[in-house]
């Protein structure tokens, strides 16, 4: 395989170069810097970060499922809201309201397009840097104020506690939840800040994608990875204004007096009616206008990113790009068309909810199509079975689950009974939990050698997969069932129920799996931290993959091309037999004798 | 290792089919069967859905197990080819798997639409049926006075019901929109009529709630400033769950309630027993809920 031997030499010349700098992209995270890489970093740790504390808080909730009312161990000393250990109702909200705060907009969202988003776009189709790069650095300082905002409401304003959907008038009235008046404040402070960031992301991934690539690079020639980005681009700019303007309308309810969403005599805990002609259908219809479509921005980079590295891993062409490609442009356009199937049981015309039903339906037509392409891609392959395979692999496993347990809530009869019951929480971590972050562990472990030059610990990463995936299906399939009894999400004791009562033996088990899953993350953290130091040192392309990120040395300095890339071909021509090594970098030139 | 891993990705599903073919034995499925007949219909779409959902599952599983090991095989050392299946797709299978789940999709859709339609459509509700009740129990009503028999009120953290009183000569007065003197009241206990479809009106007094009936697979938000119609009908004379499923405040977990389906009689019975109640507390007590407006 002699072109094999061709990039390890370019590669060991490159790390020579640079060997005494192999830390610098780290040395640079804490600082300022309009670097991408720099930024994608700096959005990675701190996203790792958050997902631990997010972590906590749903061991949190799950410790009240399992142990009801009793004290939780070490964690109740430290907090003081927990009435000496034990979780209140009012803190239980609270923590089931943080927690989903937390993952969707402190982790999920800008792990995918902050963190991989910045480190890979330029990278990926040849340029030296995003289009903005300042805009590009705002957008991740963006993130503290945000983290600050929450990290008040949790912690100075009493809690927040309507949940991530923040329904009025629940949110709206502060006398509606008691104790969370500035809480709910900050937390659509926090929300605004979040959405500033996602959008100066978005904004920048559009303008380079569209602008930057390399020559040669046609949008046919670009890495799903890169089409994910500039989809999800797109839907954070048209979905997030919504959001933006319905949370100041929420802000102006609550604290200018205005009735967006109030409407007229309610009476809340005692208080004098309420005033004005408002409609609270109105926030909902806003919110998933928004968080529907935001669904999807936390999951199309992971398919890209999956697609990526199956197509590497298996040595072989990604199967039907362009459907992949049109059916993720499929899912982003129905994806406007679906939100109200938050809302079947909300009381909104019949009618409504018949489109609603159908347009959902279908879109878990695009969905299967992606599926079936993945398992194409494996096909006849030649996989090797190392951690980044096998997160893949969980990712494809696990979003089936979640796409066909979306099948019965998007029928509308179905979805009376099994709404806001644990039969969504069962779906949505399956989509969000099951595909995206096993996508998202793939991710680090595939491109860590790229930002930091030295591979992740294998063993670790293995033992870390295996926990976390027996950990997650432990946890949240159970929920399926608890779901179909008829259990409701958000409750601090479903057991005062009757019919409930015998699940406690079951919420144990899923508590005690959460916590293994939980725990295991460690593992991650610290194989992340241990590797810079002491991990195998990588070549320029250690996994042989064909992609413009991998003709940039490791990790790539200031400007990342040393040598100004030319496209010649797609990036997935894995095992084509016009060559002899079983891959073909997009910026080979073709032999002149063939 | 890379056997144990395609084991290992075969071997889930199973235990989750394995899971969910023992649940109903060990009670972790639906509480009891649907004890209405559109909780019933919700269930059969139920079980179609499963049984579409289960097929695909094992059939994806199947296949992605099977790529799984075959590209094991494919890495062992003297396996035939050199280099993996060079293909970047297949056009033919590109339109078959769109078009076939197509198809079952838009079945799924279109086959749901009936019962959407009968549970919540206003001009399929089975309004004659709901009048003979109003027959069986002699309600004085005229043509366009409400179908509702009661009207639920949620409020943080209750069920607060009201009932249309008794005229002189002893029928049921109609259900009014705004409460009147005689109506009658009660909290965290809604009785109506077995055995036919019964509406009533939902309301919140403050912040969203959702009417849960978990054993007759019903469920309606009471959204702020709405009232909203809904229907049910009961299949046995019995005490059932009912319970909050939207979020409404630290208290959510405890709007705990029961619903109880009576006979017509008997139904009439447990009215006349509010109004003697409320006769005798009526002095010292005045019931808040007329607070409300
Ligand atoms: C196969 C395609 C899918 C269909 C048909 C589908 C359908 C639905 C429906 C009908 C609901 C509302 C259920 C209810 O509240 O009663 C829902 C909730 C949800 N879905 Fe999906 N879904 C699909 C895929 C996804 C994906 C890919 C994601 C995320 C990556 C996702 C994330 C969510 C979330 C977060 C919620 C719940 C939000 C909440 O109430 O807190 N879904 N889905
Ligand atoms: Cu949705
Ligand atoms: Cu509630």
């Amino acid at each position: 395989m002699s072109s094999v031997a061709a990039t390890t030499e370019t590669a060991d010349h490159g790390h020579h170069a640079r060997s005494d700098d192999l830390l610098a992209l780290l040395k640079a995270a804490p600082f300022w810097s309009t670097d991408h890489k720099v930024i994608g970093i700096q959005f990675l740790l701190t996203t790792l970060f958050t997902l631990m504390v997010g972590g906590a808080l749903a061991l949190g909730v799950r410790w009240q499922l399992a142990f009801p009312w009793e004290n939780m161990p070490f964690f109740g000393a430290l907090v003081p809201a927990t009435a000496g250990g034990q979780i209140p109702p009012e803190f239980y909200t609270m923590l089931f309201t943080m927690h989903a705060t937390v993952m969707i907009f402190l982790v999920i969202i800008p792990i995918l397009a902050g963190a991989f988003g910045n480190f890979l776009i330029p990278l990926m189709i040849g340029a030296d840097d995003m289009a903005f790069p300042m805009l590009n650095a705002l957008s991740y300082w963006f993130m503290w104020p945000a983290i600050a905002c929450f990290t008040c409401s949790f912690c100075v304003g009493g809690g927040p506690a309507s949940g991530w959907t923040s329904y009025p008038a629940l949110s709206a009235l502060a006398q509606a939840a008691p104790g969370s008046g500035w809480a709910q404040n900050w937390w659509l402070l926090g929300v605004t800040f979040v959405g500033f960031s996602s959008m100066m992301g978005s904004i920048n991934y559009m303008t380079t994608i569209i602008n930057m690539r390399a020559p040669g690079l046609t949008l046919f020639r670009m890495p799903l990875t890169i089409w994910s980005m500039f989809i999800t681009a797109i839907l954070q700019a048209f979905a997030l204004p919504v959001l933006t303007a319905a949370g100041f309308m929420l802000v102006a309810d609550r604290m200018l007096g205005t009735c967006f969403f109030v409407p007229a005599g309610l009476i809340v805990n005692n208080a004098d009616p309420t005033v004005g002609g408002g409609q609270t259908l109105l926030w909902q219809h806003l919110f998933w206008f928004y968080s529907h479509p935001a669904v999807y921005i936390m999951l199309l980079p992971a398919m890209g990113m999956v697609s990526d590295m199956l197509a590497c891993m298996c040595r072989k062409p990604i199967f039907g790009y362009k459907p992949m490609v049109y059916s993720m442009s499929a899912i982003a356009g129905l994806g406007f068309i679906v939100w109200g199937h938050h809302m079947f049981t909300s009381g909104m015309n019949p009618a409504l909810g018949m489109t609603f039903m159908i347009s959902t339906v279908m879109i878990a037509l695009p969905s299967a199509v992606k599926v079936f392409n993945w398992i194409g891609t494996i096909w006849g392959g030649k996989p090797e079975f190392n951690v980044v395979f096998l997160n893949c692999i969980a990712f494809v496993s696990m979003f089936i689950v979640g796409g066909l347990s979306g099948i019965f809530m998007a029928a509308v009869p179905v979805d009376i009974y099994i709404h806001d019951t644990y039969f969504i929480v069962a779906h949505f971590h399956y989509v969000l939990f099951g595909a995206t972050l096993f996508g998202v562990f793939g991710a680090i472990h595939f491109w860590y050698p790229k930002m930091f030059g030295r591979y992740m610990s294998e063993g670790w990463g293995k033992l870390h997969f295996f926990l976390t995936f027996v950990g997650f299906n432990g946890t949240f399939f159970p929920m399926h069932l608890l779901g179909v009894a008829g259990m409701p999400r958000r409750y601090a004791d479903p057991y005062l129920y009757p019919y409930l009562e015998h699940f406690l033996p079951m919420n144990q088990f899923m508590t005690i799996c959460a916590a293994i899953m939980g725990f295991a993350q460690f593992i991650l953290i610290g194989n992340f931290i241990l590797s810079w130091f002491w991990g195998e040192k990588s070549g320029r392309n250690p996994w042989n993959a064909n992609g413009l990120e991998w003709a940039t040395p490791s990790p790539p300095g200031h400007g990342n091309f040393d040598i100004p890339p030319v496209v010649y071909r797609g990036p997935y021509e894995y095992a084509s037999p016009d060559t002899d090594a079983d891959f073909w970098p997009q910026t080979q030139p073709p032999d002149p004798a063939t | 290792m890379k056997w144990f891993w395609c084991l290992f990705f075969a071997f889930w599903p199973i235990v989750a089919i394995v899971l969910c073919l023992l649940a109903p034995g060990f009670d972790w499925w639906f509480p009891g069967k649907a004890e209405s007949p559109l909780g019933g219909r919700i269930d059969d779409l139920f079980y179609m859905i499963l049984w579409i959902t289960t097929v695909t599952f094992i059939g994806t599983q199947i296949a992605l197990a099977y790529v799984l090991f075959k590209g094991a095989s494919n890495t062992e050392p003297g396996a035939e080819n050199e280099k993996a299946w060079f293909s970047h797709g297949s056009h033919q299978l590109e339109v078959i798997w769109s078009s076939v789940p197509a198809v079952i999709l838009l079945f799924i859709a279109f086959y749901q639409l009936e019962v959407w339609a009968e549970y919540r459509v206003k001009d399929a509700f089975p309004r004659e049926r709901m009048e003979a009740v109003f027959e069986r129990i002699h309600q004085d009503r005229q043509k366009n006075d409400s179908l509702a028999l009661a009207e639920v009120t949620a409020r943080q953290f209750e069920w607060r019901i009201r009932y249309p009183g008794f005229n002189a000569d002893g029928t049921l007065k109609a259900l009014m929109p705004d409460p009147q003197p005689t109506d009658l009241y009660a909290v965290n206990d809604l009785h109506l009529p077995a055995s036919a479809p019964v509406m009533i009106n939902l309301r919140t007094q403050d912040v969203q709630h959702s009417f849960f009936l978990p054993e007759l697979r019903i469920k309606q938000d009471a959204v702020p400033g709405l009232v909203i119609p809904i229907w049910f009908e009961a299949n046995h004379q019995r005490s059932y769950q009912l319970l909050c499923a939207e979020l409404c405040g630290w208290g959510h977990y405890k709007m705990n309630a029961r619903f109880v389906a009576e006979s017509d009689e008997g139904f009439i019975e447990y009215l006349r027993q509010l109004e003697r109640e409320q006769n005798e507390d009526r002095v010292d007590d005045t019931p808040d809920t007329d607070e409300e407006e």
